[in-house]
């Protein structure tokens, strides 16, 4: 460093710890309420400290929960995100495939329909995409959760762009070992696509596992719910005192999938969010 | 950082060596065109077409009405209010989760030991999704049960954003900047860390402060990831807060936090008022073009840096 490590470190030593604990107290709070008593929350000031009812809080969560077992909902959500993911991989892959390796009459065409799609998110065409999707019969189905959200211009330009790097030579070897352009897909794109899968996987879970609009949306059945629309049914409202040691076991439920997925995959999960930029 | 897109066209964006198959790059796009046509073309159409129809009160059948879906919008005064909420909210969402990010990113980029544990503690709020971060929030600031609440009002803070719409639009700024935080901070640690050290070690020597240097120095070189953030930010406040929204206020009290997406959507499935909800889908479609269109040509500019 420039300067002599003095006065000034010790500062921006506490300025980040007390940045963190600010960044980290709702999750810490939320983590505490699910501990305690629906009784010890609605008197405030509730316990800033963890209480013992660790055990009933979430066993009931997940067993009954409140409109639908936790644990069911949970399952919906891991469905929903790994079938987003996966499925934007692997469309994604294959239409970056054709449009990097191929000449073909609408190749440009094609790339910008795919493009546009950018300009669409769910938010902005909820109405009509609503009843696209009612219409063909895929309300409260695993299908209707996933196949609206799994078209994506990031994914599909984040490969074109990476196919791009590859050297043209490994081609050329194929095509003279005279392997097709399936089996070079299949043999050398593949593999060496493995890393940029891996981190465009786990951001792509996360925007899965958080969607909230469009399953409120398409999921009338409380067990079709996924969990973090199916949090905000819990929550107690102004004439109903609901019982939010249940509901907070079902948010710390709910964060803990994606947030061990950043946690334990912190490379992967930086490479992907820095290159889809999204 | 990948560039990716029709932007960066000029430079070389096609492969010498292809392969030669009529059929295969069809089927091959299949999928991708078959779900987008479906799902995006398809529903935008739709949309495009209904914010030109009226329906009749009865829901039987529909009106060609040419633009008067958009003239009565720009007419009415809870579509324009929305879009100053809109404004308000995303301009103190960018503004307080970049500026708390970037002094973390640098406090963070100075410290050398424990500065990995940092980075980690300060990330994963980003997995917490939009809904759950609404959640959370009101767990601590519900006028009748939150902790922080009760303790505001020990102190003599009238705190009530059930009913007061300025409090309840502070409450929702603040939960969605603090969702922002993470990312931010890592694109501007990024940013800091590419910074040559030996060009900050010159100013010193020179004399330079640290408010100095981080003015005219840091801050400079800073610039490309703070505008490429301030469009995120925005694409962001704008397009990803929903679920905040709903679950925290539900565009309330009266209509002071409903901004633009709220709006589409409460018009659209609670008002049923299906051709004004289409209109605003179409002009919300323009915005993102817009943005879109903004974060592609600076890009496209950032690649020559």
């Amino acid at each position: 460093m420039v300067e002599k490590q003095g006065f000034g470190t010790i500062l921006m030593h506490a300025v980040l710890i007390i940045g963190i604990a600010i960044v980290c107290f709702p999750i810490y709070l939320t983590f505490v309420g699910s501990t305690l008593t629906h009784f010890e929350i609605i008197r405030p000031p509730m316990p800033l400290v963890p209480g013992p009812h660790f055990i009933d809080n979430y066993s009931e969560a997940l067993t009954s929960g409140i409109t639908a077992p936790v644990g069911r909902m949970l399952f919906n959500s891991f469905v929903m995100a790994m079938g987003i993911a996966i499925g934007k991989i692997a469309i994604s892959i294959l239409s970056a495939y054709a449009i990097v390796y191929f000449r073909f009459p609408f190749r440009m065409f094609a790339f910008w329909a795919i493009f546009m799609t950018l300009m669409l998110p769910v938010e902005v065409r909820i109405v009509p995409t609503y009843e696209v999707v009612a219409s063909l019969g895929m309300l409260n189905s695993y299908t209707g959760l996933i196949l609206p959200l799994i078209a994506s211009a990031t994914a599909t330009f984040l490969f074109r762009q990476f196919f791009m790097t590859v050297p043209d030579e490994l081609v050329e070897a194929a095509r003279v070992d005279g392997a097709g352009p399936l089996r070079f897909f299949k043999d050398i794109l593949l593999p060496l696509s493995v890393t940029n899968i891996a981190a465009l996987f786990v951001i792509l879970f996360i925007y899965g596992w958080n969607q909230f609009l469009w399953p409120l949306l398409i999921t009338t059945r409380p067990e079709m719910n996924t969990i973090v629309m199916g949090l905000k049914q819990m929550m107690p409202t102004a004439d109903d005192y609901g019982n939010w040691p249940v509901t907070m076991a079902a948010a710390t439920l709910a964060v803990l999938p994606p947030v061990a997925v950043v946690i334990f995959m912190q490379r992967l999960f930086v490479k992907g969010l820095v290159e889809t930029e999204k | 950082m990948a560039c990716a897109g029709p932007a960066s066209s000029g430079r070389p964006m096609e492969k010498r060596v292809t392969f030669d198959n009529r059929l295969l790059p069809y089927l091959l796009l299949t999928p991708q065109l078959v779900v987008t046509i479906v799902f995006f073309f398809w529903p935008a159409a739709q949309a495009l077409y209904q914010s030109l129809l009226l329906p009749d009160p009865f829901g039987l059948g529909a009106r060609f009405v040419w633009f008067s879906n958009f003239e009565y919008l720009f007419n009415d005064r809870y579509y324009l209010q929305s879009f100053v909420t809109t404004a308000v909210f995303t301009f103190f969402v960018t503004l307080v989760s970049m500026s708390v990010a970037l002094l973390f990113a640098v406090m963070a980029d100075q410290v050398i030991k424990g500065a990995g544990a940092y980075k980690t503690l300060l990330i994963w709020p980003y997995a917490v999704a939009p809904a759950v971060a609404g959640v959370m929030w009101l767990f601590m600031f519900q006028p009748s049960i939150g902790v922080i609440a009760f303790y505001m009002k020990a102190v003599g803070i009238d705190w009530n954003p059930v009913l007061d719409g300025g409090q309840a639009m502070t409450l929702v700024i603040l939960a969605a900047a603090w969702k922002q935080i993470s990312y931010n901070f890592l694109f501007f640690l990024a940013g800091l860390q590419a910074i040559p050290k030996s060009l900050i070690e010159a100013a010193a020597i020179d004399g330079a402060g640290k408010w100095h240097r981080f003015r005219t120095i840091i801050f400079p070189l800073l610039s490309p990831t703070t505008f490429f953030l301030l469009v995120v930010n925005i694409v962001y406040a704008f397009f990803e807060t929903f679920g905040i929204i709903h679950t925290m206020t539900s565009g309330g009290p009266g209509q002071s936090t409903t901004i633009l997406v709220y709006k589409v959507y409460s018009d659209g499935f609670v008002g049923q008022d299906l051709g004004s909800s289409a209109a605003q889908s179409v002009i919300l479609m323009v915005v993102v073009g817009i943005l879109t269109v903004i974060q592609f040509r600076f890009i496209e500019r950032r690649v020559h840096y």
